[in-house]
């Protein structure tokens, strides 16, 4: 759990540029990957994984530092997005002069608005009591969407044009690339705020309240109010996500606001690990990588979503971040490279037994769902045929034979962990 | 001149058990004040009812004249009194140094801003690192208070209690499941951090009592039946029958 307190670290001083060094490095990844994956599919996944990124940031303001578990956020998002969509209608109007550019503004002030309305009475309790209202709270809003359809547009929702803004100096966002770069100026401006948020008093509270709310009352502090400002300003950043996401998709539905979508944020922050500020953005990456590329290859991708998702909370409740960050005690003391063969010799099996897995599944749903009679398929470039004895030999093969490799490397994997994360002192008395 | 903590006729019930029964107890301005009495006499929860953490069923509860009674622990402890918790009541997953801090922000001023930014701010942390230094965990400051061992988490407890500068400081049994040596080192830490301050303190341990108390109260099925200076408590009948005498038939 040590790791949980890197968001909250040292105290003292750190040199300025070390401090400064991640984000001038974040900076220049922003600038630098529209040139390194500049194909449209390229383009339009890094749009998606922005709006997420920040999406999925503002939620863990809840969840990782503030211990609220949210089954609603995405009212916050929907309503950010309707918002800039209208007044991206506003503008094409010409009832109002504005720069495109800032749109996402008018979606954070709405999910700020919300957000006070909601947490000034969600925020009483966190648990499941919390949990509860926000779920009542989002099934309520997508069911208004439904109703008020001057605002929500109804099923069909409410789409805009982003081009037809006021110029900036030429640039009227009609291409992808332009679009690009002012997800990522807002990526880069948010990040950063909602880093910062969890440096000052009220984001360190939000730590010591969902840590242990009832001694926070004893400092000083009113649990419900901490967690009624981590609340407003995770609804301010969450519609500001879903004003990105207008000017991107141009079309905001009642989609954007229902329960799946507050499912999906849940799903990013907590594959990625709610307890690292950078946990999220993680997540926000991985999710939309395998929305975007593994629903190319596969029809049933959101179901190895789901069981990534059961692992994660199963087995590393900490999140794929939390896997690289148990290794800073062995990489401190430079001993990760004695991890890399034990980790091959499990890795490589258990490789062998997912694709088995995998191609259980594949089979299982292509015999399912083909047209009666088709039997062929093929997976990861390999053709067979889904009725054929020597498949399922090869199927079963993979998992079986995988499945017991991997068991049989567990105690070295095991062994080789422990003597990489001893400490130093310990391990040389055992070798003299 | 009034009183540090004044009780009066305060009651507790639970459904129809009354566990608190018509306390007067009147804590003078820095004096240090030990609450004893045998197991299940209502301590805790005399405790708790001062520091806001229960609702009280009838009677007042005053600090410095004023009346705290059925006010949130967070506004009893902004009037400036402060508490520790017989089960350590610490933020695990934070680091020491970010435990004490968290004690020290209210008193600071900062309540529930969010445009200072935390590392900056040079005071705060100074004085976060004296009390760090005062409670012997400098060498700790950077370890999740989680992983510290039970007489750290115990030294932190009264360490985060003390930080803000409260002129009342509440401890519940400070010393509770520690070695000699550990309540040693505890009674010295009490004695220096609640220097010029009202110290009221539940205490089984009738060695660390009877060494720190100016004054002793004897809270036997929620009514205090002597409140006078150790010695007189140690010579007193009534107490000997109803607390001392049963604790050394045990």
């Amino acid at each position: 759990m040590s790791e949980i307190s890197k968001t909250a670290s040292p105290a003292t001083a750190r040199p300025l540029m070390k401090t400064l060094l991640p984000w001038i490095g974040f900076f220049i990844l922003l600038l630098a990957l529209p040139n390194i994956f500049s194909s449209n599919v390229g383009l339009y996944t890094m749009n998606l994984m922005g709006i997420f990124v920040i999406f999925a940031l503002s939620y863990n303001m809840l969840l990782g530092q503030g211990g609220m578990l949210s089954f609603g956020h995405a009212v916050y998002f929907g309503l950010g997005g309707f918002m800039s969509v209208h007044f991206m209608n506003y503008i094409e109007d010409g009832d109002f002069t504005f720069p495109m550019y800032l749109i996402p503004i008018f979606g954070g002030l709405i999910g700020l608005v919300f957000g006070i309305i909601i947490g000034s009475f969600s925020t009483r309790r966190a648990g499941t009591v919390f949990a509860m209202i926000s779920l009542g709270v989002g099934e309520l809003m997508a069911a208004s969407s439904l109703i008020f359809v001057a605002f929500f547009g109804g099923e069909e929702g409410v789409s805009g044009d982003r081009t037809t803004g006021p110029d900036l100096m030429g640039i009227n966002f009609g291409q992808d690339i332009h679009i690009y770069y002012l997800i990522a100026g807002w990526v880069f401006v948010t990040v950063a705020l909602m880093y910062l948020f969890s440096r000052t008093p009220a984001g360190r509270m939000a730590n010591a309240v969902r840590d242990n709310a009832e001694r926070a009352e004893f400092v000083g502090y009113s649990q419900r109010k901490v967690r009624f400002v981590s609340f407003c300003a995770s609804g301010f950043f969450a519609g500001i996500a879903g004003g990105l996401f207008a000017l991107n998709f141009e079309i905001v539905t009642e989609e954007n606001l229902n329960a799946l979508t507050s499912g999906t944020v849940l799903l990013m922050a907590y594959i990625g690990g709610v307890g690292f500020f950078i946990g999220p953005i993680v997540g926000a990456v991985i999710f939309t990588l395998l929305q975007s590329i593994l629903s190319n290859y596969t029809d049933i991708w959101q179901l190895y979503v789901g069981i990534l998702f059961v692992l994660t909370v199963m087995y590393v409740p900490q999140g794929l971040t939390g896997i690289f960050m148990m290794h800073t005690a062995a990489w401190r003391m430079r001993r990760v490279g004695s991890l890399i063969l034990p980790y091959l010799r499990a890795g490589v099996p258990a490789l062998a037994m997912l694709t088995g897995i995998a191609a259980f599944l594949e089979t299982i749903h292509h015999m399912r769902s083909s047209v009666e009679g088709e039997t062929a398929m093929s997976m990861m470039g390999v053709d067979f045929d889904s009725h054929s004895f020597v498949a399922w030999i090869v199927i079963l093969a993979l998992v079986v034979v995988g499945g017991y490799l991997t068991r049989s490397q567990l105690p070295q994997l095991k062994e080789a962990w422990e003597m990489a994360n001893k400490p130093p002192a310990q391990r040389e008395g055992a070798g003299s | 001149m009034t009183a540090a903590i004044e009780l009066q006729d305060l009651r507790k019930s639970f459904g129809p058990t009354e566990i608190i029964r018509g306390v007067n107890l009147s804590i003078a301005d820095g004096e240090r004040h030990a609450i004893i009495g045998p197991n299940g006499a209502g301590k805790s929860t005399l405790f708790h009812l001062i520091s806001g953490r229960y609702n009280v069923s009838g009677g007042t509860v005053s600090l410095h004249g004023e009346n705290i009674s059925n006010l949130p622990p967070y506004e009893i402890y902004r009037k400036g009194l402060s508490r520790s918790f017989q089960v350590t009541n610490i933020f695990p997953n934070m680091s020491v140094f970010e435990n004490v801090r968290c004690g020290l922000m209210w008193v600071h001023d900062y309540k529930y801003s969010f445009w200072h930014l935390i590392d900056r701010q040079k005071e705060l942390n100074e004085r976060t690192a004296e009390v760090i230094e005062e409670i012997g965990l400098t060498s700790r400051q950077h370890i999740p208070a989680g992983v510290l061992t039970y007489a750290e988490q115990r030294a932190l407890e009264i360490g985060i209690a003390a930080a803000g500068g409260a002129d009342v400081i509440m401890l519940d049994e400070p010393t509770a499941g520690m070695s000699h040596s550990e309540t040693d080192q505890a009674i010295a830490l009490i004695r220096k951090i609640t220097e010029g301050r009202t110290l009221v303190m539940v205490e089984h341990d009738m060695g660390v009592v009877f060494d720190l108390a100016d004054r002793i109260s004897v809270l036997v099925y929620g009514e205090i039946i002597a409140s006078d200076t150790p010695e007189n408590i140690r010579n007193s009948k009534a107490v000997q029958e109803a607390y001392l005498g049963a604790e050394a038939e045990e």
